[in-house]
């Protein structure tokens, strides 16, 4: 398969600290991929690296075949690039911002008004066109952010944190957009010079950081990121399978002391509270044990339990357990 | 023209004129700085509060009172009746200056050897010293008349007359009018300060939003995204000296001796200086505060050292070298020798030279520092 995406051994350092230290990364078309870790992690530098707006030290990137140090703007021209602050011109409105960049970026004075109409249409903004942009609501700033990095009809989305600090209907919103857009097949403008010549499969790939479990969940792949590497990679099905039977779900009164009991058995790693649950993560292949022994020693301890049972893990669970 | 950077002025203009408070303030600041300097930034002495104690009241005394009143550089507004009053009004700033008749002036003024006792405020060197000038000036007037009289009155057939005789003639200027330097020297200040701070500013906002990060990944070059930001500002730096050139000329009567052409295309290659350090300011800068203060700290000198306020002449040695450095410094000779002399390109070609190559200096090491990429 023709990678859309494809990076080795990318290296970033920022005075003495790693800040990517040696990130292996391949995405297909239609595959939306979801870099998912900590503050700090290296999610955005990594991003930044694969737009060519910080330089690499080490490695090698290329976007649709293109490479990011050699042929930086044949690759950003495929590559539509929602920053993570992403900010826009406050005092123009939304078509003006959308025709600005449409036209930095090569739309000629013919094609710029239908694109930003269709793409506008295509975030659900039309209504808005002539509002400034500084009067749009912050979901909808992001929609016009999405929207103006579409506009050329680029092969590689890179969203960061696109959806931090929305709201979750506007989440869903934007996340049912990106869905969109990965699923059908770009339609090909009349001269398609800028796609390479690959005019068949013209399938975007996406990557998306986020902080969100429920959004890494909805992704293709996941990459777990730590110190500045992917520590763990897979499809969520293949992620969460990494802790299958390590898992139990605790219920009962009062949660403080169960969370005390739990936390002090032997083959109990971590007491995460869940709402008016507990999720205890366990040993590998203790799980018959801890079921017989805690409801005994819950008792003893002057707790009430409800319910103790096994269940499937979460990508939260797994998520916390690799940030350890 | 290339279709990117028409883009970016577009927006840019779209901009400005989106807000209109800040655009009201680049077309007013001029005006009301050039009012302000061209009325206030005067070394032109005139009315000088004067206090006389005069013990003589005589005829004698009353003449050489006269002649202070005839000649407008003082106002007699106090007659006083000790020295201490003197002392008193100069101290409390009432009087600059005071005069002190002896009581046998008439007399003495009979024998020929008469004097006068004349002091002054010296804590105002510029004011004094003309007035020092000013009241020597009038003595020796008046003391030639007496003369003359006294020559006159014996009956000689003799004309008294001075065997040497310096002639001034003063070009250019000859009312040595302070606002004849002092605006064109507005115009050089105006047109620097506004091209540097609001260049740095400009680009700096892009850094400080956070559009820039948009800007880096379109295939936006770096040279198409300077010239396309500062381009908008340059033309409103033009409309500036345009503003400035006008009330200069029909207000404060500045002649305009050379062509318009000529001014606006020298005034461009100090634009190019001010471009230059307001984008070396914005490489440096990270927000726009820091923006203005690093082109502040850089203005101020330049203002200094420019012979804008204080002539180079009398700047020790080794603040005029550093002078040389300061591009403000070469505009002001030409812009001066522009519009009061007229002269043609050729009696100031050292210092467009010199404009030119700081402009490109100053512009080459931004554009060098300049990088479209956030590292």
């Amino acid at each position: 398969m023709q990678y859309l995406i494809h990076a080795t051994n990318l290296k970033k350092s920022f005075g003495g600290n790693r800040a990517v230290d040696g990130i292996d990364l391949s995405v297909a078309p239609g595959e939306i991929y979801g870099l998912v870790g900590a503050d700090g992690a290296g999610k955005t530098t990594t991003l930044r690296l694969l737009v060519g707006a910080l330089r690499l030290d080490e490695g090698q990137a290329s976007v649709c075949g293109y490479d990011i140090l050699r042929q930086t703007e044949q690759a950003r021209a495929q590559t539509g690039y929602l920053s993570q602050r992403f900010s826009l011109y406050e005092d123009l409105t939304v078509l003006e911002n959308i025709r600005f960049f449409a036209e930095v970026r090569g739309l000629t004075s013919k094609e710029w008004l239908p694109r930003c109409l269709e793409i506008l249409d295509f975030v659900g903004l039309a209504e808005f066109r002539d509002r400034p942009a500084g009067q749009l609501s912050g979901g909808m700033k992001q929609k016009m952010g999405l929207a103006s990095a579409l506009v050329t009809r680029p092969r590689v989305l890179l969203l960061d944190e696109p959806t931090t600090g929305v709201d979750p209907v506007t989440r869903q919103d934007f996340w049912q957009l990106v869905i969109k857009l990965v699923s059908t097949p770009l339609r090909l403008p009349p001269n398609s010079e800028n796609l390479g010549g690959e005019k068949e499969g013209g399938q975007v790939s996406v990557i998306i950081t986020t902080p969100y479990m429920d959004e890494a969940a909805r992704c293709h792949r996941v990459g777990f990121m730590k110190g500045g590497r992917i520590i763990a990679e897979g499809t969520p099905g293949e992620l969460r399978a990494t802790l299958t039977g390590r898992i139990l779900e605790l219920r009962g009164q009062p949660l403080n002391l169960l969370r005390h009991l739990a936390a002090g058995d032997e083959d109990v790693e971590d007491v995460q509270a869940f709402g008016d649950r507990l999720h205890l993560r366990l040993r590998q292949g203790s799980a018959g044990q801890v079921l017989k022994r805690l409801p005994q020693r819950i008792k003893s301890g002057g707790g009430t339990l409800s319910d103790l049972r096994q269940v499937p893990p979460v990508l939260e669970d797994v998520f916390i357990a690799l940030t350890e | 023209m290339n279709s990117r950077l028409i883009s970016i002025i577009r927006k840019e203009f779209i901009q400005i004129l989106r807000d209109p408070r800040t655009l009201g303030i680049i077309l007013v600041i001029p005006i009301v700085q050039l009012f302000l300097l061209g009325y206030s930034a005067t070394s032109d002495v005139r009315n000088i509060p004067l206090a006389v104690f005069d013990q003589s009241q005589s005829p004698e005394a009353r003449a050489l009172l006269d002649a202070f009143r005839a000649a407008d550089y003082f106002r007699i507004d106090y007659a006083v009746n000790s020295q201490e009053e003197i002392a008193v009004l100069i101290e409390s700033g009432k009087a600059r200056a005071g005069m002190i008749i002896p009581p046998d002036y008439a007399n003495r003024i009979a024998r020929g050897d008469a004097q006068v006792a004349f002091i002054l405020d010296g804590s105002d060197p510029t004011s004094a010293s003309t007035a020092l000038s000013a009241a020597q000036l009038i003595g020796q007037a008046h003391a030639t008349d007496i003369l003359q009289e006294k020559i006159a009155r014996s009956g000689m057939p003799f004309e008294l007359k001075p065997p040497v005789e310096v002639r001034t003639r003063v070009w250019y200027n000859p009312d040595l009018v302070s606002a004849y330097f002092m605006i064109p020297g507005v115009i050089g200040m105006i047109l620097f300060a506004i091209t540097s701070i609001l260049t740095a500013t400009a680009i700096v906002r892009e850094r400080e939003r956070g559009t820039i990060e948009q800007l880096i990944v379109t295939p936006i070059r770096s040279w198409e995204l300077v010239i396309g930001k500062i381009t908008p500002y340059a033309l409103l730096a033009f409309l500036d000296t345009l503003e400035v050139l006008a009330i200069g000329h029909w207000w404060f009567g500045i002649p305009i001796r050379s062509p318009l052409s000529l001014i606006l295309a020298l005034s461009g290659l100090l634009l190019l200086s001010g471009l230059g350090i307001g984008l070396f300011a914005s490489t440096i800068a990270n927000t726009q505060q820091e923006a203005m203060l690093t082109v502040w700290m850089t203005l101020l000198p330049a203002i200094f050292l420019s012979g804008f306020f204080f002539p180079l002449e009398a700047m020790p040695k080794i603040l005029q070298v550093v002078s040389y450095i300061v591009p403000l410094r070469y505009y002001l000779v030409i812009i001066r020798s522009l519009l009061l002399k007229g002269v043609g390109v050729a009696a100031i070609q050292n210092e467009i030279i010199a404009l030119a190559l700081f402009g490109i200096f100053i512009m080459g090491a931004a554009a060098l520092r300049f990088r479209k990429r956030l590292d």
